[in-house]
């Protein structure tokens, strides 16, 4: 899925501050992309994804990072954001809608994020969140492997920080690169995805056959694939049970750039 | 040009009520253009002062759409056929749904114009215009969708004040609260 930013008519009637002047300092590497056998077939049954070369953001955005975007941008200050864009949490601990405080680290990813203010975010590197496709197939590598999700020690390490209590404080951003150079995909933050709502999953999967048929459209609802992997589909999971204002105290999020 | 960088867009393009700030709620906020069946294109914000009903399709799913479609008629006609309420489809398939794709569609199920839009956005806004109204949607690779079938109601303001997933036959509630906001 190719995203262009197209220029829009009404912005042209606008003076937008700033928008200009963002920074894009942010290292992306490329991924060479191809074909990726997803927990999520792309057809609903087995049809592996097909992946386009992109660049992804080596690093979850920083809580450093994402106060500058609120400077730069302060219709996305906490006390200014519409409800429509993002809940009452929305980075609720900050404290205060323009500086960080003990609760939020530089270097911790920033969390409590909407999907809205997270794809502001990515548009203002001139980017965008990656698709659930490229998010998994980047997840998949480990230091050596570009898919090291057979390996059990690989879906092991994925669980035992699923097992890590959420109240503990984030670690910084900055774990070892994987064969990619990207960091921090597993063990730190969930990461918001581009397209979380095509997940389909959300509703009970039973909701496919009987009283609830109409729920979803077209070819039934999708099914998920590789069972034994399901470090991946708890993401999946809870990916698709979100809204798009909603934030969370471990969701995060990184973006992606065409090739 | 950012869409989501952009939502103060949304306060110009409200014309005449340009003067007074859209509530925090509202959809609204997000500038996000839509062009209709006769080619026209204007902000989701230029629907704002009367109530809408709102829902996504595509013209080629031949299966729940027609019934999303025909489920809308049916609540405005129980709703009373109430002359300022709006009717507004948006598709999930803009690489196929064209104004002429839209048009067609529009004639063949007979859709009054005064009432009816049917609508595209460009490929990059239809996700986020989905995220808005809470519509979950999935590109199949022989070029069908999955989707969520949902009718949401709008209020003049462009605030979500009912939502039904009943799809097929009218859901009394639904239609309740559409002939509640027409007759305010």
């Amino acid at each position: 899925m190719r995203r262009r930013l197209a220029f829009l008519l009404l912005g042209l009637l606008l003076a937008v501050p700033a928008a200009a002047a963002d920074d894009t300092s942010s290292a992306y590497r490329p991924l060479p992309g191809g074909r990726f056998a997803s927990v999520l077939p792309a057809d609903g049954k087995a049809a592996p994804a097909i992946l386009e070369p992109f660049r992804l953001r080596t690093e979850p955005v920083t809580n450093a990072e994402f106060l500058a975007f609120v400077k730069r941008h302060p219709e996305w200050r906490r006390d200014r954001v519409p409800n429509v864009f993002a809940e009452k949490r929305y980075l609720s601990h900050w404290a205060a809608p323009d500086a960080l405080g003990p609760g939020a680290l530089p270097r911790q990813p920033v969390t409590q994020v909407s999907w809205f203010a997270a794809q502001a975010y990515c548009e203002s590197e001139h980017a965008r969140l990656p698709t659930w496709y490229e998010w998994e197939y980047a997840a998949a590598a480990d230091a050596t492997r570009t898919d090291a999700r057979s390996d059990p020690a690989w879906r092991d390490r994925v669980l035992a920080w699923y097992g890590r209590p959420s109240n503990q404080a984030l670690p910084p951003v900055g774990g070892q690169p994987d064969i990619h150079g990207v960091r921090d995909l597993n063990g730190l933050v969930w990461e918001w995805v581009e397209d979380f709502n095509a997940m389909m999953t959300s509703a009970d999967s039973r909701e496919q056959d009987g009283a609830d048929k109409f729920k979803f459209c077209g070819a039934g609802a999708i099914t998920m694939e590789q069972k034994e992997n399901y470090a991946t589909l708890m993401r999946v999971a809870m990916l698709s049970s979100l809204k798009a204002t909603d934030t969370t105290v471990n969701l995060g999020f990184r973006c992606a750039k065409p090739d | 040009m950012k869409r989501l960088l952009l939502t103060l867009a949304a306060l110009l393009a409200g014309g005449v009520h340009a003067a007074s700030p859209l509530p925090t709620d509202s959809v609204y906020q997000m500038a996000v253009p839509l062009t209709g069946q006769d080619g026209h294109t204007a902000p989701l914000a230029a629907r704002r002062g009367e109530p809408q009903l709102v829902s996504m399709f595509y013209t080629s799913c031949t299966m729940v759409c027609p019934m999303i479609i025909d489920t809308m008629k049916a609540t405005r006609r129980a709703a009373g056929e109430p002359g300022r309420v709006g009717l507004l489809a948006v598709s999930f398939d803009p690489a196929r749904d064209n104004v002429d794709a839209l048009r067609r569609y529009a004639a063949a199920h007979r859709l009054d114009a005064r009432w009816w839009t049917l609508a595209r956005t460009e490929p990059q806004d239809t996700r986020a215009l989905a995220a808005l109204l809470g519509v979950q949607y999935r590109k199949l690779p022989d070029g069908e969708y999955n989707h969520s079938s949902a009718l949401l109601l709008l209020d003049g303001e462009g605030r979500i004040v009912a939502r039904t997933s009943i799809i097929g036959r009218i859901d009394p509630e639904f239609v309740a609260a559409v002939r509640k906001l027409a007759g305010d």
